[in-house]
């Protein structure tokens, strides 16, 4: 099929170029780290009215938000790296073949995608000394929901960059959108702890059940019901936001 | 090959405000198949805009284009995959290599990977990429990237090529290569337009040309037909004070000399008075190399020695400047 063909294309192309940009992928890694060994020691008092008695139930209810945020971040992000393929033609040298329009998207989106898998999976890891426990199979549900948000992330930073068409507009209109949708989401600090009108915000923001969902899933409670709202609310969204990304792309001239 | 009808574009300015930007206006061509086909204008004229409109990257507010075959409106997929285009910039990422950026573009054309490592392989060969063609593109010089821009741009074998401005700011050397390397995909049976601001290009690489200024073509043809339209070539004859109405007097009738007039003594047009030079009396004949003996005798007959005989075959620049009203070279 043209699509996925075209898709994988794309894909390896921008794997390749990740792979050989060690700079970023330094950065990469060493960012989540930070949070994880720098931040979350101080979350065991901060937490301790929301239930967090041990480092572990500080971990378990920190380390989902941190992945949810360096989803949702790091998609929010990626518009720049597109900024700059634009400015270098590599774009348009894409748009005079007859490679699917679609697939130019779905292939850079995918990239970013795996890159914050593989983040999260690294923090994961090294979370478990700690004391965070997950089932395979929850943390494998989990990873599902972070894809997502991923993709549907960078899919909406992708139209933003299109949108806007410069490096300069770009960072001011993405951070007045990451912003508030993260603090709205309770990433870093569940919003149990905020006052009644916060969360009444909060029950708007789909980002906040996809954090929600996470919590859940890291808590072993897989059957609760913010699971499957955050899978079919970011499923439904991601979906959105892909198909008003790729439209743009294809429509757009630059 | 091509054929355009009233190929119109204007960009709207940003948030809407101010007026629209026509970039081009009208835009009618013909080119025909194996031709190297010259668009030749200044900075602005509208070039990369019309050659980004006929290789379906902009869509266009008016008008009608054939292009390789295929209607550009109705069938924008066939035009692609018939067509190569060669942006202004290029369009190569740093850390990938000449080699690895052709697999992928022609693995974009739908090519099997194997075929498309193997056309890699004889690409590299044919442009003369073997030396760095395994560097990454970053660490390229600027002939260098052209000539993988160009490779990248045939890599699937098109019947037309688009080349918009593929010499700017290269060195005559690497000029001369570019020009070297389009001369062999002509030869191959390639139809190639390009895009130029520069007059020797127009002049010694395409077989025919269309000038264009402010989004309009104002002349079309081979550089030998633009330049003949200028009637002939130009001769200027400085003379002795006071031997200016006798000369006038013996050439006007002549039926082989054309538009006898005084200009200013640098070679400009009239008008444009010289910088202290003598003013010369300008005339046009058809071919200046036989008519200069004959022009000669008959001013000695009528007892007139000119000081000084200026000979000029017009170029390209006197063409522009003859349809627009300004020199092209106002950089
Ligand atoms: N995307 C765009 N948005 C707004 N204006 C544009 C856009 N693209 C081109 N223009 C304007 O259209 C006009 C023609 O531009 P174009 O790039 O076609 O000229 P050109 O002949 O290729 O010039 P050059 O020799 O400098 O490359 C210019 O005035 C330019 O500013
Ligand atoms: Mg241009």
């Amino acid at each position: 099929m043209k699509l996925l063909r075209d898709t994988w294309l794309v894909f390896q192309r921008q794997v390749l170029i990740m792979i050989r940009t060690p700079v970023w992928i330094a950065v990469g890694i060493l960012q989540p780290l930070c949070y994880l060994l720098l931040f979350a020691p101080l979350l065991k008092s901060a937490l301790a009215t929301s239930g967090a008695h041990s480092y572990a139930d500080a971990y378990r209810i920190y380390v989902p938000g941190l992945l949810s945020a360096l989803a949702l971040m790091g998609g929010l992000f990626t518009g720049f790296a597109l900024l700059g393929e634009l400015r270098a033609g590599i774009v348009e040298r894409s748009r005079v073949t007859p490679v699917s329009r679609v697939a130019l998207l779905l292939g850079r989106a995918l990239r970013e995608v795996v890159a914050l898998l593989i983040q999260a999976l690294l923090v994961t890891l090294l979370a478990l000394p700690f004391g965070l426990t997950v089932r395979p199979l929850y943390l494998l549900l989990a990873f599902l929901l972070l894809g997502l948000t991923a993709l549907m992330a960078s899919s909406v930073s992708y139209g933003l960059a299109l949108l806007v068409g410069g490096d300069a507009a770009l960072g001011p209109v993405v951070n007045t959108i990451a912003q508030p949708l993260a603090l709205l989401s309770g990433t870093l600090l569940p919003l149990a702890l905020a006052p009644h009108w916060l969360r009444t915000a909060a029950d708007w923001n789909p980002c906040y059940w996809a954090v929600e969902g996470m919590r859940a899933l890291f808590a072993g409670d897989a059957g609760a019901p913010a699971v499957w709202r955050a899978l079919a609310l970011m499923a439904g969204l991601t979906a959105l936001a892909v198909a008003w990304s790729a439209r743009l792309f294809a429509r757009r001239i630059r | 090959m091509i054929v355009t009808q009233g190929l119109r574009k204007s960009f709207a300015t940003r948030g809407g405000r101010g007026t629209p930007v026509d970039a081009v206006r009208g835009i009618d061509l013909t080119v025909g198949p194996g031709e190297i086909f010259g668009v030749l204008g200044p900075n602005g004229a509208g070039k990369t805009t019309t050659l980004r409109m006929l290789a379906t990257l902009v869509r266009p507010d008016g008008g009608e284009a054939v292009v390789a075959g295929a209607d550009l409106r109705a069938e924008p997929a066939t035009v692609r995959r018939r067509i190569g285009y060669v942006a202004q910039g290029g369009g190569t990422a740093d850390a990938v290599t000449a080699r690895e950026e052709l697999v992928l573009q022609a693995r974009m054309y739908g090519i099997g990977k194997a075929e498309a490592v193997a056309r890699a392989g004889e690409a590299m060969e044919a442009f003369g990429l073997g030396e760095f063609g395994d560097r990454p593109c970053g660490t390229y010089s600027g002939g260098q990237r052209r000539r993988v821009d160009l490779a990248l741009g045939v890599i699937h074998r098109p019947r037309l090529l688009f080349l918009d401005e593929p010499t700017v700011g290269l060195d005559p050397p690497s000029r001369a290569q570019v020009w070297e390397q389009i001369r062999r995909l002509r030869a191959d049976g390639m139809t190639v337009l390009v895009s130029t601001h520069y007059l020797e290009e127009a002049d010694g690489l395409c077989d025919r040309i269309g000038i264009v200024d402010h989004g309009r073509v104002v002349a079309e043809g081979t550089p030998e037909q633009l330049k003949k339209e200028i009637a002939g070539d130009a001769v200027g004859l400085v003379l002795r004070p006071g031997d200016r109405p006798r000369a006038e007097e013996v050439l006007r009738p002549l039926e082989w000399v054309s538009g006898v007039e005084t200009a200013g003594g640098d070679g400009a047009d009239d008008g444009n008075e010289g910088d202290g030079q003598p003013p010369e009396l300008r005339l046009y004949v058809d071919d200046a190399p036989s008519a200069l003996p004959q022009l000669l005798r008959v001013l000695q007959a009528a007892g007139v020695d000119p000081v000084l005989v200026q000979l000029r075959r017009p170029s390209l620049d006197d063409v522009f400047l003859a349809r627009t009203g300004r020199p092209l070279d106002q950089d």
